[in-house]
């Protein structure tokens, strides 16, 4: 009975993650691609519960719904006449951009069933203490690159979003 | 084991497919950014479902840091979007040819 509960909630963030991220991409109108990205979000959170990544669905959440999604949605809101915004969304070139993404994905699908997986079976366990412990030992410096990053892109994203001194002047 | 290896990285391989072709066709670069999010997030599923079949917690650490490079990448990317709105009353990508030719 869990057996087979579990593998319909697996189904099913499945299908609202492959669904909604169709939805982002295709739907005409800005606003509701943005709020569909949100549910593409957390059916990926959800994938990563059944992958026993405990403290990724949490990060996952935390980020990318809490301030990846508001950051965009505040983009959508700033940017656009958001409600009438269905002109000119796609490009003339769908067939063609068919053939790029029909070759990726051939691509991915050959390694993917040819290549020889090593598998090993192993129990779910929490992941965080391991987690914590990598990322002060083995990956300490990517980790301290990383933060510098951030703190490059916060100091130039603020002096790209701000308004040029003549125009206060004015 | 159900949700078996292959499972995840067909699901994540078809993710990433979604989002190159919101790359290649839409116009809005709004949509274009949540197009890259979701390829990042299929490479991310990829990494952690490895991580899980593998047994080595070493995949959700570049998780990790590819959540920090798509925070900082949307914030400037963001920040380019307003600021470009703010000079073409646009973001349609077809009116950004300052640095095409």
């Amino acid at each position: 009975m869990i057996e087979l509960l579990s593998q319909a909630a697996f189904w099913l963030f499945i299908i609202v993650t492959v669904g909604s991220a169709v939805v982002v991409v295709f739907h005409k109108r800005v606003i509701y691609s943005a709020f569909a990205l949100l549910f593409t979000f957390f059916g990926v959170a959800g994938l990563y519960v059944f992958l026993a990544a405990d403290f990724l669905a949490a990060s996952q959440v935390l980020i990318y719904v809490g301030g990846i999604l508001t950051l965009i949605i505040f983009g959508v809101f700033v940017t656009a006449k958001i409600y009438t915004m269905t002109i000119p969304q796609q490009t003339h070139q769908r067939f063609l951009a068919l053939i790029p993404v029909l070759v990726i994905a051939g691509v991915l699908m050959y390694v993917l069933f040819t290549a020889d997986w090593k598998v090993i079976d192993h129990p779910n366990q929490p992941t965080t203490a391991r987690l914590g412990k990598l990322l002060l030992t083995t990956y300490l410096v990517p980790f301290e690159v990383a933060s510098v990053l951030l703190l490059a892109a916060l100091i130039g994203a603020m002096r790209l979003a701000r308004p040029r001194e003549e125009d206060h002047e004015q | 084991m159900f949700p078996s290896l292959n499972h995840y990285l067909i699901l994540s391989a078809a993710l990433f497919c979604i989002g190159a072709a919101g790359v290649l066709t839409r116009k809005n670069a709004i949509i274009i950014f949540a197009s890259i999010e979701l390829m990042l997030n299929a490479v991310n599923l990829a990494f952690a479902a490895f991580a899980r079949h593998w047994g080595d917690v070493s995949g959700q650490i570049f998780v990790i840091f590819s959540l920090a490079v798509a925070a900082a990448e949307v914030a400037v990317g963001l920040a380019i979007i307003v600021a470009l709105f703010r000079h073409k009353e646009s973001v349609n990508i077809d009116d950004v040819n300052l640095m095409k030719w």
